[in-house]
């Protein structure tokens, strides 16, 4: 079994790089199996696609806007996941559900997709993530661990140093 | 009467790009490009470290990551007049050309070719006549039968799901769509394939680079891969063997499949040689760095004014004057605002922002204008391909020659090179610089591996930052065209930092004189069959490989985040 963990989003931009503070997190506070990978993806889409594909399970923690409070945890599955090449200008301007789109017309479609979408309060330039948000990280990071948990997957903390 | 016609976003992922167009009598008669995201990252930079910068600019882009790492060693290492090993030079040029490949292989199957390919069309094709057409254009062993067969079945089942389904609100059936079934058939097995292809050039970059999308391996003064011969852990003989066998396969996809492809497609859609030629003034870089200091280049590049190759003049060197001296960003049509009036060198760059509405004659654009001693050019890979041309570079000559006698061939009627300042051309001249580009990877690794054979594994120079002021710049032609980062450093720490991207160059507002930018100049006169669905406009916009450099990746819960509005 091949487990991804992708994190994405901009780094520069407060709380848009919320996905990629969660991976690196999650390699902080705990080892993981062989069988998982976690990949900074940052914004690319594209270049995400040959770490991605053929995963058997695909987890993702992105910023998701959708009204809700600033740090709400969304967890999404399989066709809740939305735009799958659904722009009506550009179905082929690649991002990431573009790249999932891609995957699947080449059959590349890991056959479980969860996306954990934080509500994000600032896009303002800075490195650091809002109080409100980075609240949260630590929760995030916990779902994403409970999800490997579910699979079967061991999951250890790392001791404090 | 004149229709108004705004679409926004026309790209996503890489950062927001706002196209206005006004169309009369069926083509376009006035345009505006402007970037609705603000790109600060400049701010972000002043007061850090400068050894820093390269890892914190790669990530202003999406697309772009690393070409900014690259670029902003590059700015500091001149800024300290710090030389590097040749055999960093090698593995950043191998990281490089790797990127450019999967750049310009993306892009064409994966970004634009569906504004020309008809996905659906290529349903009622015959597999069996899509083989042969295909036969004969190339001897790829997937042009074959059973492939067309597969991809035609893959094709069915995909649309009969229902996934295709965005697709037909999309731009299928257009009456500017003109590949017949099998064309289109051929274009979707090899836009599968290139997905494919593509996962080659990434892995070399993943390979050097210890990592993808973000390198971890660059550093100001050289690259942190050891070299060794014979240890298990570091840049191997069998580590290089095995790059080896990736750059072959890309060198087979280039060759056989995409240069033709854009010949072919071309061919088909010779009157779009008439539209889109824009600005031609031609900006471009030298870039490869075969020595320590910068100063011999596998690849030329240079300006050429007003498209007269006759009047092309070279940059020689990292650091070389007429660049450095020529370049200027105005900021009167952009949301920002200088303490002073006019244009600016970027060493005396100003990041203020200052936002208004969109206004058609004042500020409308979060970009700024850049001017090459007081013109605007064009810059990305037909201007690379022009200046090589111009500086008789043979492996451009070689490949710019035989795509277009292919595609003259299939035309019926010979194609010129002047058939290049348009919307097709810009494709022409991508997939012309990807064959020049395996070769360059080619050389670099036979070059690695030359040099290690000598017993020199350098790959490091340690810098030292003086007390007092410092300034450099940095430039690299990245695959949308000359990129350059300029930085002041004041005792060791940044003090300024511009970063002048390609898409500023190409996408820019109009500039302190008014004069429209190369989008905006490129749209001009393009016919619009449909002001509803205006993929005229996409096609000319898509063939600058548009990317914005301030990329924000939000998932939008449920909402439509394209707006076509005529009005």
């Amino acid at each position: 079994m091949h487990v991804v963990i992708l994190g994405v989003g901009n780094i520069l931009l407060t709380d848009e790089g919320v996905g990629v503070h969660a991976v690196n997190q999650l390699l902080e506070r705990f080892d993981l199996p062989e069988e998982v990978d976690v990949i900074d993806g940052g914004t690319s889409g594209m270049d995400c696609l040959d770490q991605v594909s053929g995963a058997d399970y695909l987890l993702i923690a992105d910023c998701m806007r959708a009204k809700k409070e600033p740090g709400t945890i969304t967890r999404l599955t399989g066709d809740q996941i939305p735009a799958f090449f659904k722009t009506r200008i550009s179905p082929h301007q690649v991002g990431l559900s573009d790249m999932l789109g891609a995957l699947n017309f080449h059959d590349m479609l890991p056959k479980t997709i969860v996306l954990f979408g934080i509500e994000p309060k600032s896009f303002e330039l800075s490195m650091e993530l809002t109080p409100e948000v980075g609240a949260k990280l630590s929760e995030v990071v916990d779902n994403l661990v409970a999800e490997l948990k579910d699979i079967g997957l061991a999951v250890t903390p790392k001791r404090a140093a | 009467m004149t229709k108004r016609i705004t679409i926004d976003p026309i790209t996503r992922i890489e950062g927001h790009l706002r196209i206005d167009v006004e169309v009369d009598g069926g083509k376009v008669t006035k345009a505006w490009s402007s970037g609705q995201m603000w790109r600060g990252v400049e701010l972000i930079l002043l007061g850090r470290d400068p050894r820093d910068a390269w890892a914190i600019t790669q990530r202003i882009c999406g697309v772009c990551t690393t070409v900014h790492a690259i670029t902003s060693v590059r700015a500091v290492e001149n800024a300290l007049n710090l030389e590097i090993p040749v055999n960093a030079q090698f593995i950043r040029n191998m990281i490089i050309s790797a990127h450019a490949l999967h750049d310009h292989i993306v892009h064409f199957y994966h970004l634009s070719a569906l504004d020309w390919v008809d996905v659906v069309s290529a349903l009622k094709a015959d597999p069996v006549k899509t083989a042969q057409l295909a036969e004969s254009l190339s001897d790829w062993p997937l042009n074959n039968r059973h492939v067309m067969t597969q991809t035609l079945e893959k094709l069915k089942t995909f649309v009969g799901s229902g996934q295709l389904g965005p697709f037909t609100n999309g731009y299928w059936g257009h009456p500017a769509m003109k590949l017949s079934p099998e064309v289109n058939l051929m274009a979707v097995a090899h836009y599968l394939q290139a997905l494919d292809a593509q996962r080659h050039a990434n892995k070399i970059v993943t390979l050097l680079g210890s990592k993808s999308p973000h390198i971890q391996n660059v550093a100001v003064g050289g690259v942190s891969n050891p070299i060794a011969t014979d240890s298990q852990s570091v840049l191997t003989i069998e580590r290089l063997l095995k790059l080896k066998e990736h750059m072959d396969a890309l060198g087979e996809f280039v060759r056989k499949v995409y240069l033709v492809d854009v010949a072919a497609i071309g061919a088909f859609y010779a009157d779009w040689t008439k539209y889109g030629a824009g600005v031609t003034n031609y900006l471009s870089c030298p870039d490869f760095p075969m020595d320590s200091k910068g100063t011999q280049f596998l690849v030329p590049g240079g300006y050429i004014p007003d498209a007269d190759i006759g009047k092309y003049k070279p940059i020689t060197a990292f650091g070389d004057a007429f660049l450095r001296d020529g370049v200027e960003e105005s900021v009167k049509h952009a949301w920002y605002e200088y303490s002073k009036p006019g244009p600016l060198h970027p060493y005396k760059g100003e990041t203020t922002p200052k936002y208004t509405d969109f206004q058609d004659d004042g500020k409308y654009s979060w970009l700024k204008a850049p001017t090459f001693y007081g013109k605007r050019a064009q810059v990305g890979p037909l201007a690379n391909v022009l200046c090589g041309i111009a500086a008789g570079h043979q492996p451009t000559i070689n490949y710019a020659t035989k795509l277009l006698d292919t595609a003259s061939s299939l035309l019926g009627s010979k194609i010129p090179l002047a058939a290049l300042h348009s919307t097709i051309g810009r494709h022409a001249a991508r997939a012309v610089r990807a064959g020049v580009m395996q070769e360059v990877l080619v050389q670099n690794w036979q070059a690695l591996l030359t040099n290690m054979g000598k017993g020199d594994v350098a790959t490091f120079n340690k810098p030292t930052f003086p007390k007092g002021e410092v300034m450099g710049f940095g430039f690299h032609e990245a695959p949308r065209g000359l990129l350059s980062h300029w930085t002041v450093i004041r005792d060791g720490k940044i003090a300024n930092y511009q970063c002048v991207v390609p898409s500023t160059w190409n996408a820019g507002p109009r500039d302190e004189n008014d004069v429209i930018g190369p989008y905006e100049a490129s749209l001009m006169d393009n016919p619009i069959a449909d002001a509803e669905l205006p993929l005229e406009v996409l096609r000319t916009i898509h063939s600058f490989d548009p990317c914005l450099a301030c990329a924000v990746h939000v998932v939008e819960d449920n909402q439509e985040v394209v707006q076509v509005k005529a009005l």
